[in-house]
């Protein structure tokens, strides 16, 4: 177990360092900050004027160097349009993001479960027809377009939810359903894979030959060793998810992290563009790393066979 | 997604029987798998209508997507109160007609698509083939890389690229393509492992071969239908990133139509004129499906047991 740890903190503190470097790169290399700061109409002496402020006559790795040392105390700059800490604002924003996440996380599970396993128990059965026609349905369905009619039928034509916005649980249903229909079907096929695998397992037998009921052997044995697949595929999918949940704020203009880094990118407000990207990738590899640990934790043969 | 194939319902009853997984009912496992194929064909037949509509559309559209009429804004579908047959799909704010809009909508779609992955795959097999392929280091090396692309949030790298390079077709294909690749690298690079522990690469090497000769000749063919699968699955990704890029407004650039900006354009008269926003998306919906449809059925034709 040891090994297996230390060798995933290596790999989780290179990422990091990596991400570091892109978010560095997106700016400083792809684009000009100066160019950027700068009206249109500015002259040679403007340029090199703040082209030095901004310490971007340094070489390269110095400017890196010191953008990454600042990052760690949680200073990435200011904001170059509010002029307050990019880290402050982003913090701010962070709270509905993770809500809403796992709040579709949630939503996801409650659709995906029950049909899932429906699905593996009724295998080419109509009911696991009709949801593997409703996973593939929904793999294709851009979840904006989908928040935008949830928003045309339930807010704009029936008035029953808020079509917008963040407080109350009913601003949370719209929103959540979204972000769930985006991380159902997946978790739907991986639910009902892994109960039809282990419905045919030894110990499934022996539960059956015990004479324990249906229900017992379906619940108590088969579920929860279908879940070990699920959890790790989960955690591995969480960037799609909190990618799913970048699409679903701006459609619903929900006062998240996303919606500010939107913002931001209209606005050209790179500080606070650099600052989301990074912690956002940092939720991401966190999780990953922790999904990780928790299955080799619970699965022996994962930390020594990897 | 993994191809569960068809195995009788055995797993469910079976006391005794061991299903094993596949090929317990040959036949019925075929017929479904038929089925199956059934759906990929239709879907390609679907995708190819789409195609010829968005190629065709010159000659297809009843009026210039740019037209501007300002007395017919806002007309609603033929079907419904106020429609005429002029104006089949209706108008949106500015008198143009939608089904113009829609038809010259998809090339932007299928171009930024098909070109995006094109590139995105070319990349991303050959880093695979060189991760699984050139040893330890190297494969640490790209996998490293890897991970941290795939860590990002990919709309929020992808709005962030362009928001430095600035909205245009060509840089949206350009992060498209970048933001895309390392999803091929983890399928190519474990398939290339497996396949360098075969003899005829053990062989290839004994008899002297180069490294580009065995991994192009001896390798890369193996790997032939897992890219065709993922890349046309891949391709439908894509436009749904497009679009959304564009709905955003930081991808294709009004005026030009491209379903992803017709959708953001639309979505401000939602209140009363939900047709605008509603038949662009329908359109991006259909297109993918088809696309996953067929990309399924790719993947049964040609490797039912392919796990992806």
């Amino acid at each position: 177990m040891r090994r297996y740890v230390a060798r995933q903190l290596v790999q989780f503190v290179v990422v990091i360092v990596g991400i570091s470097m892109l978010a560095f790169a997106i700016l400083h290399v792809i684009g000009d900050p100066v160019l950027l700061l700068l009206p249109q109409n500015a002259g040679k002496a403007e340029y090199e004027r703040y082209h030095k402020l901004l310490g971007l006559d340094k070489p390269l790795y110095v400017q890196y160097a010191k953008f990454a040392s600042r990052a760690l105390q949680g200073d990435f700059g200011k904001s170059w349009y509010t002029d307050t800490p990019a880290f402050r604002l982003v913090l701010q924003r962070m709270p509905p993001t993770i809500y809403l996440t796992l709040a579709g996380l949630v939503m996801a599970l409650l659709i995906a479960l029950p049909l899932g396993i429906l699905a593996a128990l009724k295998r080419h059965s109509f009911v696991d027809n009709l949801c593997t026609m409703i996973a593939v349905a929904g793999q294709a369905m851009p979840i904006f377009w989908l928040g935008i009619m949830l928003i045309i039928i339930f807010a704009v034509r029936l008035k029953a939810l808020p079509a917008s916005g963040y407080g109350t649980w009913q601003h949370f249903l719209m929103p959540a359903f979204t972000l769930g229909a985006f991380l159902a079907p997946l978790t739907m096929r991986l639910v009902r894979s892994g109960v039809i695998e282990i419905m045919n397992m030894e110990y499934i037998k022996t539960a059956r030959a015990k004479g324990l009921s249906e229900r017992m052997v379906v619940i108590k044995h088969a579920f929860r060793n279908a879940c070990i697949p699920v959890i790790t595929v989960l955690g591995l999918q969480f960037g799609q998810l909190l990618g799913g949940a970048i699409v679903t704020e701006t459609v619903f203009a929900w006062p998240g992290v996303a919606t500010l880094a939107v913002e931001s990118i209209r606005n050209q407000d790179f500080p606070v563009v650099q600052c989301a990207v990074v912690l956002l990738a940092l939720i991401i590899v966190s999780i990953n790393f922790l999904v990780d640990m928790i299955v080799g934790l619970i699965d022996p043969r994962i930390r020594v066979g990897a | 997604m993994k191809a569960v194939a068809a195995g009788g319902n055995a797993a469910l009853k079976g006391v005794g029987a061991h299903d094993g997984a596949r090929g317990f009912d040959a036949r019925r496992a075929s017929l479904s798998r038929l089925w199956r194929l059934k759906w990929g064909l239709a879907a390609a037949a679907l995708l190819l209508l789409i195609v010829a509509s968005a190629a065709l559309a010159p000659w297809l559209a009843p009026y210039d997507p740019l037209a501007v009429d300002i007395q017919h804004r806002l007309v609603p579908p033929v079907w419904m109160d106020g429609g005429t047959p002029k104006h089949p799909l209706g108008t949106d704010q500015i008198g143009r007609d939608l089904l113009a809009r829609m038809l010259y909508g998809g090339r932007v779609s299928l171009i930024v698509g098909v070109t995006a992955v094109l590139i995105s795959a070319t990349i991303g097999v050959l880093t695979g083939l060189a991760a699984g392929y050139f040893g330890p280091r190297v494969d640490w090396l790209i996998m490293a890389l890897v991970n941290v692309m795939l860590s990002f949030p990919f709309v929020l790298l992808a709005l962030a690229v362009i928001a430095v390079l600035g909205p245009s077709l060509l840089n949206m294909i350009i992060v498209l393509a970048v933001a895309d690749w390392p999803l091929y690298v983890r399928v190519i690079r474990a398939e290339t492992l497996a396949i360098c522990e075969r003899d005829f690469v053990t062989a290839g090497r004994a008899l002297g071969m180069s490294h580009a000769r065995i991994v192009f000749r001896q390798i890369f063919p193996n790997l032939v239908s897992v890219i065709v699968v993922i890349a046309t699955l891949q391709v439908a990704r894509v436009i749904i990133l497009e679009s959304f890029l564009s709905f955003l407004g930081q991808g294709v650039q009004p005026p030009t139509p491209a379903w992803g900006n017709m959708l953001g354009e639309g979505r401000v008269y939602m209140l009363n004129s939900w047709w605008i926003a509603a038949f662009p998306g329908l359109a991006i919906f259909v297109t993918t499906l088809a696309i996953n449809l067929m990309g399924n059925g790719l993947r049964d034709w040609l490797d039912p047991h392919m796990k992806l």
